[in-house]
């Protein structure tokens, strides 16, 4: 019998955080500028340059941790990582080892079509990013200086992740909760996100910890699943062969879907960590702590009970709401100037979503003003516009930027609800479809259908389709 | 008779020639002039300046502000502190040209108040010395007796001072540096409380020892220049933000009821017999001020040097990282990245320079950093515990400064042992983060110069500036200016 394996996994991921100036200086933090335009002294690590902590990335580092439920230590130290790189100006990188910011926390995920499980948090520390390098046509590799010295978490789970599965169900509750907090932007493609894996197979049932192989350089979090699903079958099949799986460190190629190995353990590097001593180890003060808890924003999973509690949103529908939280504020915005909430969560859900997903485009960038919804859910409400209208209305506002009233005015869209008109539109279907009505009054149902769409396409679909059904079934039973 | 008395300007301390300006009686233009002159008389002798430009000395004199307390007096600055757009370079190949786009914290200071930045003193490279031997410039001899070492690292600061060729100067002391050279050339030398002075822009050695202070005539001046760089600066989070006194006020002629303490261990068999003289004639003559003189240990005191060098060299390994021909400072082209950096570092830097980082890099490396870095820091609260338990019996303690008084060029290049153990009286100020001051005590009976060391508890600067301000005013002995 083929032996079953279990998958396990711990994840690393690196977050950058949105503060206004870098980690230790005072440089701006921000991505895009001119090569080497962000810099000083301080983050360029010239002689006698000295850093300074932000005090901004501590209260965001705490409230980050605070948010994974993490427990924060008592005191501050920031350690040296020392290994030489051109992109790290002073050669060693200021991180924290043996007294991360935080440790023991939990994040609870619900992986696709599974129960909800708690992941458990190792440590979240603080640590400095280092410089660009920037390969270059000539055959020069110059540094940019930008990202050096910008503020960064280190976010490590402890092996709980059992699939590939989980751990992109991780990487999204962790990005949705990061969201919330604003403390990040959480961009893997602008790399304010990174994320390596550690993982391990063991026979299913076994205890021990097999083999651990690191995974760096996916560069999405499906690329992270799919690595991780690569790595799994790898090391499956070299079990299965009774082949030894080493010890290393693997690359992702996002190109060809495989890993391939970089670096084994006896080339690993020894980072001399020692306590920076030009950053003096401080208590954090209760206060601050306190101040932090206080002003914490509602996070994810209160959102969620709220939604489902104050407007009566199924479990389901308010999972996908908050899962992205401009998503949710639309949805509130919305709700507070309609009082049909499933109605505002069915549109969002169905129709908002598939247009964001067919253009590839996140809810944040979604422009469209609340408000124009919310009117155009109206008037559907009040019979000015059907359904089918509806629907082409909102792609129209969505490109037009224009009022759905507007929009319904000048197209002429408004639905037709007037007897007189219908009954002449529909004494025309009939007389042009004398067998297809002969039919329905033999029995056959599906014709009534049949007949209600040739009024529609009469109307070019402004007719009011419920006046429609019952106009049409008036005059045949005058036939 | 006035030209005369012109002509020797460069011989008066900061004080007398703040004084003279204040009153009119000279001008900027005499003093460059007067301090320029004597540079030009005996630097060659000496080789205390590591940078000096003529013109630029003057065109910076033509330019001076006429306000501040320190306006138009001439100073020389360590080659580890960095001045803008200056050549700063701690005597070392691998800075070759660097000149940094920024001022030293107490360089904005210095220049504010109106101080003249003369050019850079010579000084061991990166501070690894204590004879001013391993300067890639080459050494600065003693003005004394220019067959000797003027003490180090900062020897440069020391013998300019000394030699009449700045009426001030700054160095750094991170194991003595400040204290020894004072003492084998002659002047008053401060090493402040570890936090006192920021270290903003000094190119660091050990970051949990540096100190910035001043090289002086006297003890007035010292007082004075401290007034001026002292005090916290957001820049630097290891600078104290404790309040600065007016430390002139403490230049006071009464040390009656002073509890003065006397440390076992720093009268050790290998004392020279001079040294050990002119130290007995400080105790006396402080007895007969009024002072009390306490029998203190400071058990811990043997220990001090290795675990300096074990401290030190772990954090100089990191610090001097940073020079590795990517950004400034000298390159060797290589094939590979690695061998860029091995090329650079290899020419870059001295022997002793490479001796402290293996044996820094060697002391954090796993699996030995539990023995040696760890052990040190114990090692360093033990010693630091020494001092917390001896001032709470005197308020100053009075040693030598050197076991001996300066040493022959060359006497001690091939033994690095021997060269370590001539800080073994200075280096626990360092490791305590206490401040010490090397005041002159007299002159071995060959005519070179003895100094004393007095320490005090972290921030009490004004008590060192009270003993050894008193000292200076009633010492038995008179100042004999080197024969140079």
């Amino acid at each position: 019998m083929k032996q079953q394996y279990e998958i396990v996994v711990g994840l690393e991921v690196h977050l950058h955080i949105a503060t206004a100036t870098k980690a230790f200086c005072g440089c701006k933090n921000e991505f895009g500028l001119k090569p080497n335009s962000g810099v000083c002294p301080v983050c360029m690590g010239f002689p006698g340059s000295l850093p300074v902590l932000n005090e901004k990335y501590l209260e965001y580092a705490v409230k980050t941790a605070l948010a994974l439920n993490c427990k924060i230590s008592d005191k501050m130290k920031f350690d040296r990582k020392n290994y030489f790189y051109p992109d790290l100006p002073k050669n060693y990188q200021i991180s924290q080892y043996d007294m991360p910011l935080s440790e023991a926390g939990l994040l609870e995920i619900i992986a696709k079509d599974a129960a909800p499980k708690k992941i458990r948090i190792k440590r979240v520390h603080m640590e400095e990013d280092a410089g660009k390098l920037l390969h270059e046509e000539d055959n020069i590799t110059r540094v940019d200086f930008n990202r050096s010295g910008t503020p960064l978490l280190e976010i490590v789970t402890e092996p709980d992740i059992n699939s590939p599965e989980e751990a992109y169900a991780y990487l999204l509750t962790l990005k949705n909760l990061l969201e919330y907090l604003e403390v990040s932007d959480c961009d893997m493609e602008k790399g304010s996100l990174r994320c390596d894996a550690n993982i391990s197979i063991r026979p299913a049932g076994q205890a021990a910890l097999g083999v651990k192989v690191e995974v760096k350089n996916m560069n999405s979090f499906k690329g992270v699943r799919a690595a991780l699903e690569y790595e799994q079958k790898r090391q499956e099949s070299l079990a299965q062969d009774n082949e030894k799986i080493i010890q290393e460190t693997r690359l992702w190629d996002s190109d060809k879907k495989i890993t391939q190995p970089m670096r084994t353990k006896e080339e690993a590097h020894d980072y001399r960590y020692f306590p920076d001593p030009d950053l003096v180890p401080f208590e954090i003060d209760p206060a601050l702590i306190k101040k932090i808890k206080n002003n914490m924003p509602q996070l994810p999973a209160e959102k969620k009970k709220q939604i489902i509690k104050d407007y009566g949103i199924s479990e389901y529908d308010a999972g996908i709401l908050i899962s992205d939280k401009a998503m949710a504020e639309y949805f509130l915005k919305c709700a507070q100037s309609y009082n049909q909430p499933k109605i505002i969560a069915n549109w969002i859900i169905s129709e908002i979503l598939k247009y964001l997903n067919s253009k590839n485009m996140e809810f944040r960038y979604f422009d469209l003003p609340p408000a124009h919804l919310t009117d155009m859910l109206k008037m559907m409400d009040s019979g000015k516009i059907s359904g089918k209208i509806a629907k082409d209305v909102l792609s129209d506002m969505i490109t037009s930027k224009k009022s759905p009233q507007d929009i319904v005015k000048e197209k002429g869209l408004l639905q037709i609800s007037d007897e007189t008109e219908l009954r002449a539109v529909i004494k025309a279907v009939l007389r042009q479809h004398a067998q297809v009505t002969k039919d329905y009054k033999s029995g056959k149902e599906a014709a009534l259908s049949f007949l209600v769409g040739q009024a529609m396409k009469a109307t070019k679909g402004k007719a009011n389709p419920g006046m429609v059904n019952k106009l049409l079934k008036e005059e045949m039973g005058n036939i | 008779m006035t030209n005369m008395k012109d002509s020797k300007l460069y011989e008066l301390t900061a004080h007398e020639l703040s004084e003279k300006i204040k009153n009119n009686s000279v001008s900027v233009k005499d003093i460059i002039g007067s301090v320029i002159a004597r540079i030009e008389a005996v630097e060659t002798k000496v080789h205390g300046f590591a940078h000096f430009n003529k013109q630029d000395a003057l065109k910076k004199a033509g330019e001076s502000k006429i306000s501040g307390p320190l306006c138009g007096i001439p100073a020389a600055i360590k080659d580890n502190i960095c001045i803008k757009d200056e050549l700063t370079t701690c005597c070392s190949k691998i800075l070759k040209g660097f000149k940094p786009p920024y001022d030293a914290t107490v360089i904005s200071k210095l220049k504010s108040a109106g101080a003249l930045l003369l050019g850079r003193a010579n000084m061991d490279e990166f501070a690894f010395g204590s004879s001013c031997e391993t300067s890639c410039y080459g050494p600065t001899k003693n003005p004394y007796d220019t067959s000797r070492i003027p003490g180090g690292s900062s020897g440069g600061s020391a013998a300019l001072v000394c030699a009449d060729e700045a009426i001030f100067a700054l160095g750094s002391d991170t194991g003595g540096s400040i204290r020894q050279p004072a003492a084998l050339c002659g002047v008053v030398g401060l090493k402040p409380t570890y936090g006192r002075v920021s270290r903003y822009g000094l190119i660091a050695f050990a970051s949990s020892l540096d100190q910035i202070g001043p090289f002086t005539k006297d003890v007035t001046d010292s007082a004075l220049i401290m007034n001026i760089i002292a005090g916290h600066d957001p820049m630097d989070t290891t600078s104290a933000d404790v309040p600065v006194p007016d430390y002139t006020k403490y230049l006071k002629n009464s040390v009656k009821g002073l509890k003065i303490g006397f440390p076992k261990e720093y009268f050790i068999p290998g004392l020279d017999k001079d040294v050990k003289e002119h130290l007995d004639e400080a105790f006396d003559l402080f007895k007969s001020l009024g002072a009390k003189i306490i029998n203190i240990s400071l058990p811990h005191t043997d220990y001090a040097v290795a675990t300096y060098y074990i401290v030190a060299c772990s954090e100089a390994s990191s610090n001097l990282a940073r020079f590795d021909g990517v950004q400034y400072g000298l390159r060797q082209e290589g094939e590979t990245l690695a061998d860029m950096y091995k090329y650079t570092r290899a020419e870059g830097f001295g022997d002793e320079a490479k001796r402290r980082i293996i044996l820094g890099t060697y002391s954090l490396s796993s699996g030995y950093y539990d023995a040696y870095y760890l052990k040190a820091q114990k090692v360093r609260a033990l010693i630091k515990k020494d001092f917390d338990e001896a001032f709470k019996v005197c308020d100053v303690i009075l040693t030598p400064t050197t076991p001996t008084p300066a040493f022959k060029l060359g006497e001690k290049m091939k033994d690095p042992l021997q060269m370590y153990l001539s800080d073994i009286f200075t280096i626990p100020a360092n490791l305590s983060g206490i401040p010490a001051i090397s005041v002159p005590c007299g002159y071995s009976k060959s005519g070179l110069p003895v100094g004393m060391q007095l320490m005090a508890k972290a921030f009490d600067e004004p008590v060192l500036f009270n003993a050894a301000y008193a000292y200076e005013q009633n010492k038995k002995w008179e100042i004999k200016k080197p024969a140079i």
